[in-house]
């Protein structure tokens, strides 16, 4: 009876000793960063100190990037939602044999680097390319271009976080008893009705799963606004972090200071969330 | 909830939680520490002490005895051999000198590559390199920061090589911790077939056609120099903030407008080639590689009325070496003009080496005639200028301003 009291101990240890010194180490770190002030006269040394003006900056300069970080995740979560929950159905219920094989065809992306794929998609849309061309001639590019605009930010970032919608969303139908949605039937309520009383309430962990999973990358994505996106205008906090933490002689408490409330603004959003909708299901 | 009338139960469930709240308070314990340790562990480190560097504080050099080298490079720096696995004049060096180089191409940016290294850089702890390689404006900064160490000239009788308009780099006056490993313009490049017409200056940018059409390098000394030198204003002298301010508006107007497309860095060449882009402000280094790849000889680079912008890749060694001197051995060997010359031929970048164009001759006698990779003094005189060095502050400011310019 005694031993047992450390075993526990030595089974986490692994994982408390890989948390903290992965985890919670740079997570320390990053805060006292971002409270760091220049050093004067020495443009790129700091020393340490509360400085709480850093996330004045962060804050006052870059709001509107803050803004759209969210905006374009979040329309890029609904895009998403709308073109995996179908996808996911047909995985789920009518694939049959070729189950597998869609699969594999929505994870088969992976495969190759994100960065590549994000340029290809410059290539796609590219003024002279087949899409531009095609919208040109019905009139429904105003700009005239796709690229550079926000249009191309939301679509790469929709087109991106694709798979981690659909997997979780496909995992929550595949684990829907196939009994429930007949016994609808037979209760005589019409598809649509059994859809909307029995097949989604059913899915909703994996409808919970998939958000989180496209909007939390999304928001701090920044490939996509750098590569799609223009100079101003649609450049997301991501790049802010990038452009402070690299090219701003002197950004690296702002750069710290934005990420930590980048995280806060997520860990709210998406408390609120989980807490408006629920998920005593939700793994 | 409801406790459990048990006795036994009660007590059960009581020692389970004190069992709990323990385990939690040492789990927090531990993590607590770890986090402390974590803060003292990596305090920012000092700015450098006022006065000159001090020689004695470089480390013990080694190179007598350790006949190693490591050398950090931007890629497609060096000449490479037809089947891409060797690059014949560093194996020529290695056969002459018996010092084992281990050749790294792993810099692609400059803010990139020097945020990476900093931090142990500033702290005096091995950064992996013996040789890098950084532009001007970069170089500057580290040569400010007393983080590259002194070159003993002496031992590099090939250095007197180097062309007598790079010898005084404002960042560099006399060359004491540097040398230029290659040079190149900012200029205009545009596609000649597609636009029907050629460009000139600056204001030919702005041509109504081109609007939404045009690119240019993320670097501001290049893009914001090349508006400058339109503007009047003389890049190398004493210009100032309002000049600057002048400048970056210029800019930030024409990305309101949509007359410029987008600011990027070498990733413009995917714009001129996709068709998003028929000219814009580059490099023109780039701009004969995209002749090349595309094989389309309608791409020209030229340098504007009012003047290009010339900068230069500088190669120097970190204060943290103990090779300085396998370091210097291998300056001097791509000084010699026979070598620079094989050098030049493969990267068409401007040759910093008195004498390579003579030994071009016998290597391609076309690119030996070349403006934009054998500069004569009388065509820099007249078509670039070098963006003066700026100090620490303005190095600063003018860093942050453009980075708002941009979108961020």
């Amino acid at each position: 009876m005694k031993r047992r009291t450390w075993l526990p101990y030595v089974l986490l240890a692994p994982g408390l000793a890989w948390l903290a010194v992965f985890y919670l180490a740079p997570l320390v770190q990053l805060a006292s960063v971002s409270l760091q002030s220049p050093f004067p006269g020495y443009p790129g040394y700091y020393y340490r100190n509360v400085d709480v003006g850093n996330y004045v900056t962060a804050l006052g300069s870059f709001g509107a990037h803050f803004g759209r970080s969210v905006l374009y995740a979040a329309l890029a979560t609904v895009f998403a939602f709308a073109l995996a929950y179908p996808l996911a159905y047909a995985v789920a219920f009518k694939a049959g044999r070729w189950r597998n094989l869609m699969l594999v065809a929505i994870m088969a992306p992976f495969l190759t680097s994100f960065i590549l794929r994000t340029i290809a998609w410059r290539q796609i849309l590219a003024d002279d390319g087949f899409v531009a061309r095609t919208l040109g001639v019905l009139h429904l590019l105003p700009g005239e271009r796709i690229t550079e605009t926000w249009v191309a930010v939301v679509a790469g970032l929709t087109y991106t976080f694709l798979p981690f919608m659909a997997l979780p969303i496909y995992a929550g139908l595949e684990r829907v008893d196939p009994r429930l949605i007949e016994a609808g039937t037979d209760l005589y309520a019409g598809a649509f009705t059994t859809f909307r009383t029995v097949t989604l309430p059913l899915s909703m962990p994996g409808v919970l799963a998939g958000t989180l999973l496209t909007f939390i990358p999304a928001a701090g994505d920044y490939v996509n606004a750098e590569l799609l996106g223009s100079d101003t205008g649609t450049k997301m906090v991501g790049n802010v972090i990038e452009s402070q933490f690299f090219r701003v002689l002197g950004g690296y408490p702002v750069a710290a200071a934005l990420s930590i409330v980048l995280m806060g603004l997520i860990l709210v959003l998406v408390g609120a969330y989980v807490r408006r909708f629920g998920t005593k299901e939700l793994v | 909830m409801d406790v459990p009338l048990d006795p036994a139960v009660r007590a059960l469930r009581r020692a389970a939680a004190r069992s709990l709240a323990t385990r939690r308070e040492a789990l927090g314990a531990g993590m607590g520490l770890a986090a402390l340790a974590a803060v003292a562990a990596c305090a920012p480190p000092p700015p450098p002490a006022g006065g000159g560097l001090d020689i004695r504080a470089l480390p013990a050099d080694v190179s007598a005895r350790d006949r190693t080298l490591r050398f950090s490079n931007w890629t497609a720096y060096l000449d490479l051999s037809e089947d891409a696995k060797t690059y014949p004049t560093l194996a020529a060096f290695e056969k002459r000198t018996g010092i084992d180089v281990a050749y790294a191409e792993d810099i692609d940016d400059n803010d990139t590559y020097f945020t990476k290294i900093a931090p142990q850089l500033r702290s005096r702890q091995d950064v992996g390199a013996d040789l890098f390689v950084f532009t001007d404006w970069m170089i500057n900064r580290l040569i400010r920061e007393r983080l590259v160490a002194p070159l003993e000239l002496l031992r590099m009788p090939n250095a007197t090589h180097l062309l007598d308009t790079m010898k005084d780099a404002p960042f560099d006056p006399g060359r004491h911790f540097s040398l230029a490993w290659q040079g190149g313009f900012g200029g205009i490049g545009y596609n000649r077939r597609k636009l029907g017409r050629d460009l000139r200056s600056i204001e030919d940018l702005w041509a109504d056609d081109l609007r939404g059409k045009v690119v240019a390098v993320s670097e501001f000394r290049d893009t914001a120099g090349l508006v400058m030198l339109a503007q009047g204003v003389d890049i190398t002298g004493s210009f100032g903030k309002t000049e600057v301010e002048n400048a970056f508006g210029e800019v930030e107007k024409r990305i309101a407008d949509g007359h410029i497309r987008r600011i990027r860095g070498n990733s413009y060449l995917q714009d001129l080639k996709s068709g998003n882009a028929l000219a814009g402000l580059v490099w023109s280094g780039d701009l004969f590689s995209l002749r090349a790849e595309t094989g389309d000889d309608s791409w020209q680079f030229v340098l504007p009325d009012s003047g290009g912008t010339l900068w230069t890749d500088n190669v120097a060694v970190p204060v943290t070496s103990p090779r300085r001197r396998n370091a210097e051995a291998l300056m001097n060997y791509y000084y010699d003009p026979a070598v620079a010359a094989q050098v030049a031929a493969y990267v068409t970048y401007v040759c910093p080496v008195r004498g390579a164009q003579e030994a071009m001759e016998k290597i391609d006698p076309a690119l030996a005639k070349s403006p934009f990779v054998f500069p004569t003094d009388d065509f820099l005189r007249r078509h670039a200028r070098v963006f003066r060095a700026l100090d620490a502050d303005e190095d600063a400011e003018y860093g942050a301003r453009w980075a708002k310019v941009v979108g961020n």
